[in-house]
């Protein structure tokens, strides 16, 4: 499993009940189950990998972000999970106000894009920056609404969102505790993981 | 099309419940009967059953020789040893529905109050819920307190929502394949033509054909022909016959037959061999009575409130009789009532049928579906020897 999840998996408390969101072939959603028994499904966009996860006996079923989460009743989970999708769904602040109307807590991670080297890129060749997470030329990336651990930060403070963790992660999904502070992590981190609540 | 022999009696294995059924329509049925074929072994605890529901025109013969065809079960490539449906490890019951004409009380059942005669057309109207209502009879028959899965395409996915609606604590996991919880207007105008066809057969004589020893056989294959283009993709029927012609001689009105009528019509004859004309109608009827949302005050969602089934749905990418998006309605409805549900449309340019077809990604769905069923359920693997 993607080191990232097991990050996750370790934020979220056994027996819980869990909704991953872009849940690939399951293997948050198995982990969960396997080893904290908590009653987890996913939401997956793309039928491949759905028809995987469903083979395998996970509970997953395809479905849009944008457009599939209204459809779920108030407060249906503890955890609403989001990883690396933010970015990639194309209304984000609905998605975010979905999760927190589903599920008690938010665990949202994605690609920081004020990373001192995608900074570099920009600053020094004047062109859209290429990492291991931003990996796809500008016109074919699915990733539509880049932002930065700052922004996400503004973003929670704009909605009234309190965030109950947060973690500076790099590309491994390797959890980075030197970078305490958010200007920091928003200069160093490869990635940001927050847990949400509403406040 | 030449004249069929009628439908030859068979002694079908059934049970016979004297206390009959009293049907949504109000009447009471005084005695029923439920033919049925059984495959596997029924575990101690009584615990790995799986109930297939047919579809419309097929019967209980899931897994095994068709005793008037004579040919492989409609669904024996997916109902075995080994298979997806793997009897060496579960018990698969499939029962002939309530209104057909494979050995259960139907229209060419023995009026209750004429004996000596079949119902024929009076024959009371049935819901997919009396034939669920029916089938539960044969469940508990069996000492089955919950069924492992219900499983079944088409109408017997119906069949399949119904159960999970009426019987939520004895369905541990539901599989409703390329199915809708009401039939479409379409689906509704297919079927009627369907059933006119068979009314402006010569051979009807009113719905008491059996009275002539007759049978409304064109009106019949002629419904058959019908239900059978909605039953494949465009893409399917190319692929199969194209434009072809059967043979290539001159252009005349009656005799040139591209390869796709001859198909049809050998369809459609295949069929009244094995299929009686009232009963077509009793269960084309029910197919357009089901409406599980109005069963429920129009709201789908309270049909599964606070169901603890296990539901998986599938679809087929090309089926234009159950489209993905009325297999969506269900899933969104059950999503309404946080209900732990799978759904996988399935990529096939095999329309409606594919779920009958040689499809690995839904079998593999399918098997994989049901192991992760049995996990949670704690069922054990029986050793296959």
């Amino acid at each position: 499993m993607r080191v990232d999840l097991q990050l996750i998996a370790g934020l979220v408390a056994p027996k819980s009940r869990v909704l991953d969101i872009g849940c690939g072939d399951g293997a948050l959603i198995d982990h969960l189950f396997r080893t904290q028994g908590c009653d987890a499904r996913g939401i997956e966009l793309d039928m491949a990998l759905v028809t995987r996860a469903v083979a395998h006996g996970l509970p997953v079923m395809q479905g849009d972000a944008d457009t599939d989460l209204v459809h779920y009743p108030d407060q249906a989970f503890d955890y609403v999970v989001l990883s690396r999708t933010l970015q990639a769904v194309e209304r984000p602040l609905e998605v975010l106000r979905q999760m927190l109307r589903i599920g008690a807590h938010a665990v949202v991670s994605f690609p920081n894009f004020g990373h001192w080297y995608l900074r570099a890129q920009l600053l020094l060749k004047g062109r859209m920056p290429m990492t291991n997470s931003w990996n796809r030329m500008w016109y074919e990336t699915p990733n539509i609404h880049p932002c930065t651990i700052q922004d996400f930060f503004d973003l929670c403070a704009a909605e009234g969102y309190v965030v109950e963790q947060w973690l500076a992660v790099d590309d491994e999904g390797h959890r980075a505790p030197w970078r305490r502070f958010p200007k920091f992590a928003n200069l160093f981190g490869e990635q940001g993981l927050f847990v949400l609540r509403r406040g | 099309m030449d004249q069929i022999e009628t439908l030859a009696e068979i002694a079908h294995e059934k049970v016979v419940f004297p206390e009959g059924l009293t049907l949504d329509c109000g009447r009471t049925l005084r005695s029923v009967t439920v033919a049925f074929r059984t495959y596997g072994t029924l575990d101690a605890a009584r615990a790995n059953a799986i109930l297939v529901c047919h579809a419309l025109t097929a019967d209980q013969y899931v897994a095994d020789t068709h005793p008037l065809t004579g040919r492989a079960g409609w669904w024996s490539n997916v109902v075995g040893p080994g298979l997806t449906i793997d009897t060496d490890r579960y018990f698969v019951i499939c029962a002939n529905v309530l209104g057909g004409c494979m050995g259960s009380t139907g229209p060419r059942s023995p009026h209750d109050d004429r004996p000596n005669e079949p119902w024929g057309h009076d024959f009371p109207p049935v819901t997919m819920r009396d034939m669920v209502r029916a089938q539960k009879k044969l469940v508990d028959h069996f000492g089955i307190r919950q069924l492992f899965a219900v499983v079944g395409g088409s109408m017997g996915g119906m069949q399949v929502l119904e159960w999970a609606s009426t019987y939520p604590e004895q369905v541990f996991a539901a599989v409703p394949i390329a199915t809708a919880a009401h039939h479409s207007a379409q689906n509704i105008a297919f079927n009627e033509v369907g059933r006119q066809a068979v009314f402006a057969d010569p051979d009807w004589h009113d719905g008491e054909y059996w009275r002539r020893g007759a049978t409304p056989a064109r009106g019949l294959a002629v419904a058959r022909m019908v239900a059978h283009i909605t039953y494949l993709s465009e893409q399917a029927l190319t692929r199969k016959f194209g434009r072809r012609l059967r043979d290539a001689g001159s252009l005349t009105l009656l005799d040139d037959r591209f390869e796709v009528e001859s198909y049809l019509q050998y369809q459609g004859s295949a069929f009244v061999r094995r299929f009686d004309a009232n009963s077509y109608l009793s269960i084309t009827r029910a197919m357009d009575f089901f409406d599980l949302a109005a069963e429920h005050d129009g709201d789908l969602a309270r049909a599964f409130a606070g169901t603890r089934t296990r539901f998986c749905l599938v679809s087929f990418s090309s089926d234009w009789l159950f489209p993905t998006s009325a297999s969506r309605q269900v899933v969104n409805a059950l999503i309404r009532g946080a209900a732990n549900v799978s759904f996988v449309e399935i990529p096939s340019d095999k329309g409606h049928d594919a779920f009958l077809l040689d499809e690995p990604d839904f079998h593999r769905t399918l098997a994989g579906f049901i192991a992760g069923c049995a996990e949670h359920r704690g069922l054990r693997t029986r050793a296959i020897s």
